[in-house]
């Protein structure tokens, strides 16, 4: 498993995506958790039973029909793994991802965009939190960014004043 | 960036640091400020002191590795008191603490001036070779060289303090109260035994006190939630029992025919003599160190080590830091020390993959955090303190190529390359004990409900094989129900719980990950006597 040996998954090793008519529609659940290990929180958190999972080993697979985009399962995951992603009316982007460093972001805020290997490839704005306290001090980011950067912005610094 | 103030940590995104009264200990006779609640070493830390010992024989600078009372290099003299592991003690208005090998003190020893010339005058073991002609000449040097190394010197006065003496009946004794131990306490207690447990530190919780992560596993083991209120949930659950007696500061040191000898700190030091008809021994884990150039270097730290520093005393432990791992441990700490405002130079992992799980991986690597697999570290720079890396790729015989070396500016570099179960307890009561290498270390031969070869004596956590908390969780639920139908409490129910229990843990352990451990326990397994 090359991505093993590399710390980050490159575009081969993606789930496949949902489809761009999907993530019109409304946010949609995106995992990146390819390998098996004892996990399962995202599983029993889905009231929908879009994610499937053999056994606490089995690493997950998202229905993106059956994923409403409640938000449940980003609320739980241990592992930052999971990213809410959509494609607006407007035809911008938007990625809600967990986030936990100070500054705490709020609505608004300027950010860095970062691809999975840490590269600087953009940048988008905060709107909408899940603040801290709301979430057992895992607050909740939505960045708005371009459309085209949703697959590959997965982290967000803000942008120093 | 995260606030600091005297070397300590003003604000966290996830911790909250309560600071106790503002007190002065005394180094060396200089004052230095520090806050109630801290230990010696890291108020010491905080304070800029690096410097904590140097070694007994060629004088070289030790720093603290471990903080948690298990390497000894922080030992000091406190209030007359010689070999004081300073981790351990907490700081008091007016403490007068000493470093006591060095020439006059550890930061600035004359002394190690043996470590760049005794080298080629007595080369390494030659003191087991020189002056071996002669019995007096023997005795002369011997007395001579003790001059020289740093054990400290014996109190000036007699103790004047009281000593305590309790017997103490019960019927589950659990020693060490960690995630292990509680989850063992807990369940003994809950079918009605009566309880002791024990613990060396002031606070419960053993090491999840410094998991700020969410932990992994199925909701029922609480996955999702951070390791610190895990602590808190099974600290209250534990204490909601009235069956249930929590002795802190209480430090066993042996196990005799199921008596158990204790000292409890307090007002007054107490030995206690325990009678205990089960005993779960939880004692945990030590931190291994990396054989590499200057690895004693002050700056040199185990992964657990720093954790302890700066998620339960808030203190930065540096400015730049270089992991030497990338297990669940290296890449946890990696991430937790950017959340502390500390940079991270780089990850090192010596195998071809990285070795914990890729999500703790990936949440790293986003944040600019390179991983360096199928490279070493070669050495530690600096002359007091780390100041540098060198760090190299190794081939396929692990040997590390020439030109391939990087060279990395960093202020403390962290050793994350696994724990070894602290296994003595045991060992000393006489349980036939086993070297197994997927389990990290010596453990002991046990049953499946984790009972030792010794009747009613047995063990959770990562005493019996390095595994993680929630499988300690696990496997104390089983020997904490175990011991409790031994002793006629729970009937039925106890034991379809029981059975449910080790299914459980059988099922966490199914996957990849839990392969080694499975391998590892099929070794030491044996059969038990039925309940």
């Amino acid at each position: 498993m090359k991505y093993l040996e590399r710390g980050y998954l490159i575009r081969e090793e993606l789930p496949p995506f949902p489809s761009e008519e999907r993530l019109r529609k409304r946010p949609v659940a995106y995992i990146e958790c390819p390998q098996p290990i004892p996990c399962s929180p995202c599983y029993e958190s889905c009231q929908y039973g879009a994610i499937k999972m053999q056994n606490i080993n089995d690493p997950p697979v998202v229905d993106y029909e059956k994923c409403t985009g409640c938000m449940k399962c980003i609320r739980v995951c241990p592992g930052l793994a999971i990213f809410m992603l959509r494609i607006r009316e407007d035809g911008m982007g938007e990625v809600t991802l967990q986030y936990e460093f100070l500054p705490w972001l709020k609505k608004g805020d300027k950010v860095k965009l970062y691809n999975r290997k840490g590269e600087e490839i953009g940048e988008g704005v905060v709107n909408w939190v899940l603040p801290p306290e709301m979430n057992e001090k895992m607050s909740l980011v939505r960045v708005e960014m371009p459309a085209n950067l949703i697959f590959e912005a997965r982290a967000v610094r803000p942008v120093r004043e | 960036m995260v606030k600091t103030e005297m070397g300590r940590l003003q604000e966290h995104p996830i911790l909250e640091f309560k600071r106790g009264k503002e007190v002065t200990i005394y180094f060396n006779g200089k004052p230095i400020k520090a806050f109630e609640g801290e230990t010696v070493a890291a108020a010491l830390y905080a304070a800029g002191v690096r410097v904590f010992s140097r070694s007994f024989k060629w004088h070289r600078p030790r720093g603290f590795f471990c903080a948690i009372g298990k390497c000894s290099a922080c030992m000091m003299e406190v209030d007359g008191i010689p070999n004081v592991r300073t981790c351990k003690v907490y700081v008091r208005d007016g403490m007068q603490v000493k470093t006591q090998s060095g020439m006059p003190e550890a930061e600035n020893d004359v002394l190690s001036i043996l470590d760049d010339v005794m080298d080629t005058v007595f080369p390494h073991g030659s003191h087991y070779l020189k002056f071996t002609t002669s019995k007096n000449a023997r005795r002369f040097i011997v007395n001579q060289l003790r001059k020289f190394t740093g054990f400290g010197y014996p109190p000036k006065a007699v103790y004047q303090g009281k000593a305590g003496y309790e017997e103490i009946e019960t019927e589950v004794l659990v020693i060490g109260g960690g995630p292990g131990g509680m989850s063992a306490a807990i369940n003994a207690a809950k079918y009605g035994a009566k309880v002791l447990i024990l613990d060396e530190n002031p606070f419960l919780g053993g090491q999840l006190v410094k998991q700020t992560h969410r932990f992994f596993g199925s909701a029922k083991e609480r996955a999702g939630t951070r390791g610190i209120k895990i602590a808190e949930i099974l600290e209250g659950e534990l204490r909601s029992f009235k069956n249930v007696d929590v002795r802190l500061e209480t430090r066993a040191f042996g196990i005799y025919n199921g008596e158990v000898g204790a000292h409890q700190k307090g007002e007054v030091d107490k030995l206690l003599r325990i009678k205990a008809k089960k005993i779960i021994v939880a004692t945990g884990a030590y931190e291994r160190t990396l054989v590499f150039e200057n690895n004693d270097l002050p700056g040199v730290y185990g992964a657990g080590g720093v954790q302890t520093l700066m998620n339960v005393y808030g203190i930065k432990p540096g400015n730049r830091g270089l992991i030497v791992g990338s297990g669940n441990v290296g890449l946890i700490l990696t991430y937790q020390l950017m959340q502390a405002g500390v940079e991270v130079a780089a990850i090192v992992e010596a195998l071809p993959t990285i070795g914990g799980y890729f999500v703790h991986a990936a949440k790293v690597s986003r944040l600019g955090v390179p991983i360096y697999t199928r490279h070493t570290i070669l050495k530690a720079l600096g002359k007091k303190c780390v100041e540098g890396a060198i760090i190299a790729k190794l081939d396929e015989r692990w040997n590390p190529i020439p030109g391939t070396e990087k060279k990395f500016d960093c202020d403390f570099i962290c050793v994350a390359v696994g724990l070894s179960p602290a296994h003595e307890l045991l060992y000393q009561a006489g349980c036939e004990m086993k070297f197994i290498p997927e389990l990290g270390g010596l453990v002991p031969l046990r049953t499946k409900y984790n009972e030792t070869t010794v009747p009613g004596l047995y063990t959770a956590g990562d005493v019996d094989g390095i595994e993680e908390a929630t499988a300690a969780i696990m496997e104390g639920r089983i020997c904490g129900i175990h011991a409790a139908i031994s002793l006629g409490y729970g009937g039925k129910e106890a034991e379809k719980e029981l059975e449910e229990a080790v299914k459980e843990l059988d099922e966490f352990r199914a996957g990849p990950f839990g392969q080694k451990v499975v391998v590892g326990i099929k070794k030491c397994l044996v059969e038990g006597v039925k309940v």
